[in-house]
């Protein structure tokens, strides 16, 4: 069976997003695993550093330019896309599933027919067929599942399959300028956290409960987030009570994330917050009580208060980092 | 204008899964049952959006008996009329918007409302499926809403800020927490709830394009060290970041 797989690129202000490059290299490894041949697709005006998709094992890029495209326009993303993976006959397709990738994709799988897999944390093969896993039940259980139709659309989660080290191969890219996008909606405009580290997109993660006690003491967790160079996160505790904003909230109503460490200060541990970060590389987590169940997910644990081991870890950080 | 509500009956999220018999489906003994927390966001929209334009609201459900109990919180809530597509089976998200479009459509509704993902299936992808078969708008996600005439004006959650998006009727929004704080159900909303016709109806069948092989646990995390009690444990949770996890 030859596989075509192509792989969408997703760019916000002409920056290549570092979750599609763990789409691309996915695509690159399905293509090898099963003896096809992986591309890559992006919609936007200017794009930095496109042919650096070469570095994760995609050797042509297509991207549809039009300064109308610069932001996102799920009518007009949708239209290129489908046109894209059917007329040039692919099988697969892959999204990282971001913002733009959760909202993108179900729209391309209706529109090509295609069955899709949402946040796939899991790829296997079963003699050349695909079984992905997925988390469901907000991470308390998982299920494996096949795509039954010819053409499969899937997404992966953000920070779980590595883009690994790049290598120097520059991708060909190949222009196709859209004459008319044709927009049925439009971003109107961009409103920026300004300066933030967005906790979707973060490495490293602290987030603060209701064991902060006040919402200025914030500022030890911003402190330690600035030594760390983390975002910082909150739980719904301190949302629901005005101390931070929603998008800081980690947790089945708030968002999920897979930082490679993830360090929970004042945070109990309830289901809901652990539904959010449980796929967390590494957790630490500071708590007075020894029984939070945020304990039971911790690679690493003081059972202690925030009050006096946080200062004391920003301090020892900065010693370490110099 | 006629505004759809769709929601849907979902174990409560603080539910403790079993795996059932079949092993591809939770054992749903002695699980609750709520309605999806962001489907109570939807109907506080569609509820404020009549408030203000004027119209009529309707509740569309898809799923088994039991998901009256969800649909009667709706009207309690203050939705007017209900429609149940009964089906006890498994369906897929593309399934499920299939079935749910065909009603949208047989109700002429040209906005519809949807929590942002139901916290069963986690997907988040059956409000843009849904408006894709019908050829609507869509925003997804969204936390802020303003409709003038024909004019949609949404604000949707990204990461590091938001979109705010301009699109037309007829249109799918989904919910997002944020978006508005849902009405409690008054006492004669209860009352009246009672009362209500539920029209139950077949769904429109649709085929899977989805198969679930298994269900499974996660890997149980190895319990992690506790490293002290105190600021003292401190250079040790630096020296094992450092270098056991090498994370920093
Ligand atoms: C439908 C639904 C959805 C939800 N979605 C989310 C979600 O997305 N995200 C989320 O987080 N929650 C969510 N929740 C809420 C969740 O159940 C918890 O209520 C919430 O996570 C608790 O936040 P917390 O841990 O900050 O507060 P608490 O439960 O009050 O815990 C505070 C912790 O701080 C510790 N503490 C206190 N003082 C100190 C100190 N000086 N030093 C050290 N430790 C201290 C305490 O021991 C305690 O463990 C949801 C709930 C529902 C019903």
């Amino acid at each position: 069976m030859a596989n075509k797989i192509l792989a969408f690129i997703e760019q916000r202000s002409g920056q290549i997003k570092k979750s599609s490059f763990e789409a691309a290299k996915l695509a690159s490894s399905l293509a090898e695993k099963l003896n096809g041949i992986a591309e890559a697709i992006t919609i936007g005006n200017e794009i930095q550093d496109l042919p650096k998709i070469g570095n994760y094992g995609i050797q042509k890029v297509t991207h549809y330019i039009n300064k109308e495209l610069e932001n996102y326009s799920a009518s007009a993303y949708r239209n290129i896309t489908a046109k894209h993976f059917t007329e040039n006959n692919f099988d697969i397709l892959i999204f990282a599933n971001t913002a733009l990738g959760k909202d993108l994709a179900p729209r391309v799988a209706v529109k090509t027919e295609a069955g899709i897999a949402m946040d796939c944390v899991e790829f296997n093969y079963n003699n050349q067929e695909i079984v992905v896993t997925r988390p469901v039940y907000a991470g308390k259980s998982l299920i494996d599942i096949k795509i039954t139709s010819d053409k499969k659309i899937f997404t992966l989660r953000p920070n779980v399959f590595a883009a690994g080290t790049p290598s120097n191969n520059n991708a060909e890219v190949i222009q196709i300028n859209v004459d008319n996008p044709n927009l049925a909606d439009r971003v109107i405009e961009l409103k920026k956290a300004e300066g933030k580290l967005d906790v979707a997109e973060a490495d490293i993660i602290v987030s603060g409960g209701r064991g902060l006690k006040a919402p200025e003491n914030f500022k030890m967790v911003e402190d330690l987030a600035a030594v760390l160079g983390a975002a910082t996160g909150a739980s719904r505790a301190v949302v629901d009570a005005g101390w931070r904003p929603h998008s800081e909230q980690v947790g089945q109503t708030g968002k999920t994330v897979s930082p490679s460490l993830y360090i929970a200060l004042g945070i109990s541990g309830a289901i809901q917050h652990l539904a959010g970060m449980r796929s967390s590389k590494y957790i630490v987590a500071i708590n007075k009580d020894k029984d939070a169940p945020i304990f039971q997910v911790a690679d690493y644990g003081i059972v202690g208060d925030v009050f006096d081991v946080v200062p004391a870890l920003i301090e020892e950080l900065k010693k370490v980092k110099g | 204008m006629k505004i759809a509500v769709c929601v849907s009956h979902v174990p409560d999220t603080a539910t403790k899964i079993v795996i059932g018999p079949d092993g591809k489906s939770i054992d749903p003994n002695g699980v609750t049952y709520v309605i999806n927390p962001y489907d109570e966001f939807a109907i506080e929209e569609a509820l404020k959006v009549k408030e203000k334009l004027g119209g009529e609201t309707v509740v569309i459900t898809l799923g088994g008996e039991a998901s009256k109990e969800t649909i009667r919180k709706s009207l309690a809530m203050g939705i007017d009329n209900a429609v149940l597509l009964k089906d006890e089976n498994f369906r897929d998200s593309f399934s499920v918007a299939s079935a749910l479009a065909a009603e949208i459509k047989n109700q002429n509704a040209e906005l519809v409302f949807m929590g942002k993902q139901s916290v069963d299936y986690d997907n988040s992808i059956v409000g843009q499926m849904t408006a894709e078969i019908l050829g609507y708008n869509c925003v997804s996600v969204v936390v802020d809403l303003k409709i003038e005439g024909n004019k949609i004006i949404a604000e949707r959650e990204i990461e590091g800020g938001k979109e705010v998006i301009e699109t037309t009727l007829p249109a799918v929004i989904t919910a997002q927490k944020g978006l508005n704080e849902p009405r409690y159900a008054s006492l004669k909303g209860i009352m009246a709830a009672k009362k209500k016709n539920i029209e139950e109806k077949q769904p429109v069948a649709a085929n899977n394009k989805l198969e679930i092989l298994a269900m499974k646990k996660p890997a149980p995390k190895q319990p992690g060290k506790i490293i002290g009690t105190d600021a003292s444990a401190v250079p040790e949770l630096v020296r094992l970041l450092k270098e056991e996890a090498k994370v920093i």
